[in-house]
């Protein structure tokens, strides 16, 4: 899948999730640009991306992230191959 | 690029409720953005659909904004609100708003409180804490294995039992107090079971290793909770049923300390709320049922008795005799069976005439309809016939129009959503917590028969001319006597679910029951009624607060099964005559209406009280009625009244 696809997905969780406007979640997003984006949507969040892709993210791997585009950039690598 | 289905895995599902409707997030902004009024029966309907974590907590949302414009929906039970303390290990973030918004599904506006994190034991202790401002009516106490200290392996197995009997302590010592505080239901919940496996198949042998001591917590924690009448939540069980590894999510615990999967919590909040709902008396007393393609497969009216699948002989024949057998299942335990069948009467009664391979007997069935009327008036009319709440019906029924028809018409009826494959039929009824108990008792196995006996009683009148013969030729036999051990416990359930005729619907525990037996200020009866059809058990419970001169009615409750046999007059006898021996002069009575309960508004005025004013504490339009002793005169009954340990000596009399 590319980042693209990624992030349109992505995209689609924000909106489930939180009830984001699709317009406000880019690349470059982080939970200062989003008011629903606190501690706890941010816990619902990660789980429903791994439902959607169909992934497992390590708490390592969930604490560095700081952006949308992290979040993109990491299923980039756990969706090929 | 295929994309996952949102929906849980199957095990976390909710499959007797109907799937999220795709406009729930659509219905939920419009009436947010309202202004008019919002019926509860609105939210209850969205309530009553298989939601997500995120759909419960985008309703409990909702609910929040719009709480001052919801009022009740008319013909559907009211709301009850209900006050519950979460006292659980890690982050309740969710946890509660997922009760918050399930409870809407039973009728039931929880309100929850919860500690700050790591709190529950100061807060239970502090006498001016902020859980005892709250008052709750209910608690919920949920420790996980590693707060309880039961997740270290030891290969010393007194060592092990030992910790087991301190986590034991630690629990009962916070269920204690929390009765001590008032609270008159306390859960506990069984913990689910260690992922950890320490030595392989071993564990199941070894006291000390982390299963082994889980399953010795959770087998004393039910002994414990039998002792101190609190309810058990086999939370051990749900998450064996769904799956440890889908019920736990070790990652997510260590991150966030949410203490269980996301998934699970929408099958854990409703588990909640179907204890809390029979602890308001509002489970079901009665399994309506379909007949074709229900209790058997084929149309009895098209396939004959040949046609119809019922039995071994094929794989729908087995699981149709399954659903049946649960039915009977369910019975032995006091549910009432009920049938609703678009059908002539004679062909829908043959197969349980005539077809050797049904389990189901026209004996089984209390109240039997067929006929080519609207399924909803039908159910409206079994409900009356068993002189019971429409809310205490369930209806299983494979037609999915006629499932709906009854929802729109009837909206209180618990319809769980069935699909094609009767040999899910009895797992859904199972789950779907609608017949949740919290006690079964010798009086229950009789509910049926009793309920029988009634019927055959209401043909007798027809016979016998003059009522008071009538009630002679009964044969009946009262024992009155006060509250005590072992009857205990139909004595809560009595004050548990009686709605109609009850004076004050005061509810109370089984844990304040046992307190009112040594109460020496409390004088409290519990009244049985057998009669030459048979015995209807314990069909009353009175409790009177005991003044100088003034005996007040705390509750005065009575099964609608012995209405009009004059048991009434036969209680108050009783409560006079100790009272005046007592050197008491006044009884007073006290009503306060409910929804359900105008039926007993004149209650005391029928027993010879005069009103009087009702007092400024009192709830809005409670009545109060006094009764002279000197001037009451014992009413001859017909009927043989044993009180012997009720009454005082025969000198003093």
């Amino acid at each position: 899948m590319d980042r693209n696809e990624i992030l349109k997905v992505i995209t689609e969780v924000f909106e489930d999730i939180m009830d984001a406007d699709p317009a406000d979640v880019g690349p470059e997003t982080t939970g200062d640009d989003i008011p629903e984006w606190d501690s706890l949507s941010h816990v619902r969040l990660m789980v429903a991306i791994e439902n959607r892709f169909d992934v497992r993210f390590s708490n390592a791997e969930i604490e560095a992230l700081t952006k949308v585009g992290d979040i993109a950039d990491l299923l980039v690598t756990k969706t090929a191959g | 690029m295929p994309f996952h289905a949102h929906d849980p895995a199957p095990p976390l599902a909710l499959p007797w409720l109907r799937p999220m409707p795709a406009d729930f997030r659509d219905r939920l902004r419009a009436l947010a953005r309202g202004t008019e009024h919002v019926g509860a029966g609105t939210l209850a309907d969205l309530a009553n659909h298989g939601l997500d974590l995120d759909a419960l907590l985008a309703l409990d949302r909702t609910v929040m904004r719009i709480c001052d414009r919801i009022v009740p929906t008319e013909g559907l039970r009211h709301t009850e609100t209900l006050r519950l303390a979460v006292l659980a290990e890690g982050s309740l973030d969710y946890t509660c708003p997922a009760i918050r918004a399930t409870g809407l599904r039973r009728g039931l506006n929880v309100q929850t409180w919860m500690p700050a994190y790591g709190q529950a034991t100061a807060q239970l202790m502090d006498p001016d804490s902020d859980l005892r401002h709250f008052a709750p009516e209910a608690a919920l106490l949920a420790p996980t294995g590693e707060s309880l200290g039961l997740t270290r392996a030891t290969v010393d197995a007194d060592l092990a039992a030992s910790g087991v009997a301190a986590a034991l302590a630690a629990t009962r010592a916070q269920a204690y107090a929390l009765q001590a505080m008032g609270t008159g239901i306390v859960i506990v919940q069984t913990l689910a079971q260690s992922q950890l496996s320490w030595a392989g198949h071993l564990d199941a042998a070894l006291p000390g290793s982390p299963r082994g001591q889980i399953a010795a917590y959770n087998a004393s924690l039910v002994r414990l909770a039998s002792d101190m009448a609190l309810v058990v939540l086999d939370a051990a069980a749900l998450a064996a049923r769904t799956g440890e590894t889908a019920w736990s999510d070790v990652t997510l615990w260590q991150r966030t300390k949410v203490p269980m999967a996301l998934g699970a919590i929408p099958l854990y909040a409703d588990h909640v709320v179907r204890l809390l709902a029979a602890t308001r008396g509002r489970s079901a007393k009665c399994l309506v049922l379909d007949l074709d393609n229900t209790c058997w497969g084929g149309v009895i009216g098209d396939d004959g008795l040949n046609g119809i699948r019922i039995g071994k002989g094929s794989a729908d024949g087995e699981a149709f005799l399954a659903i049946q057998q649960f039915a009977l299942a369910l019975k032995a335990r006091g549910i009432v069976l009920a049938v609703c069948s678009k059908n002539e009467e004679a062909a829908a009664r043959s197969p349980f005439e005539s077809h050797p391979d049904m389990a189901l007997r026209l004996g089984d069935i209390t109240v039997f309809v067929a006929n080519w009327a609207d399924k909803a008036s039908n159910i409206v009319s079994i409900a009356r016939t068993l002189n019971i709440g429409i809310d205490a019906l369930a209806f299983l029924d494979d037609n999915p129009a006629e499932r709906e028809r009854v929802r729109q018409s009837c909206p209180d009826v618990m319809v769980p959503e069935v699909g094609a494959d009767p040999a899910l039929y009895p797992a859904l009824l199972a789950q779907s917590g609608y017949f949740e108990t919290l006690a079964v008792t010798a009086d229950d196995t009789f509910r049926a028969e009793q309920y029988r006996a009634n019927a055959m009683r209401a043909a007798q009148v027809a016979e016998i001319g003059h009522y008071d013969d009538y009630l002679a030729s009964l044969g009946m036999t009262c024992q009155i006597r006060p509250f005590d051990a072992i009857g205990r416990t139909r004595i809560a359930q009595l004050i548990g679910k009686s709605n109609q005729f009850n004076l004050t619907t005061r509810r109370y525990s089984e844990a304040d029951v046992a307190a009112m037996e040594a109460d020496p200020s409390v004088f409290a009866l519990q009244v049985r009624l057998a009669d030459r059809f048979g015995d209807n058990g314990m069909i009353s419970v009175v409790i009177f607060c005991k003044g100088a001169q003034d005996w007040v009615c705390d509750t005065w409750l009575m099964s609608c099964r012995v209405l009009k046999r004059r048991v009434e007059e036969a209680v108050l006898n009783a409560v006079a005559a100790v009272a005046h021996a007592e050197g008491a002069t006044r009884l007073t009575g006290v009503y306060v209406p409910s929804a359900k309960n105008a039926m007993v508004a004149l209650h005391f005025a029928t027993l010879g009280f005069a009103p009087l004013e009702a007092e400024e504490s009192d709830p809005e339009g409670t009545t109060r009625w006094t009764l002279d002793l000197a001037g009451h005169v014992t009413a001859d009954l017909p009927m043989v009244v044993d009180a012997t340990d009720a009454l005082p000596p025969k000198e003093s009399r």
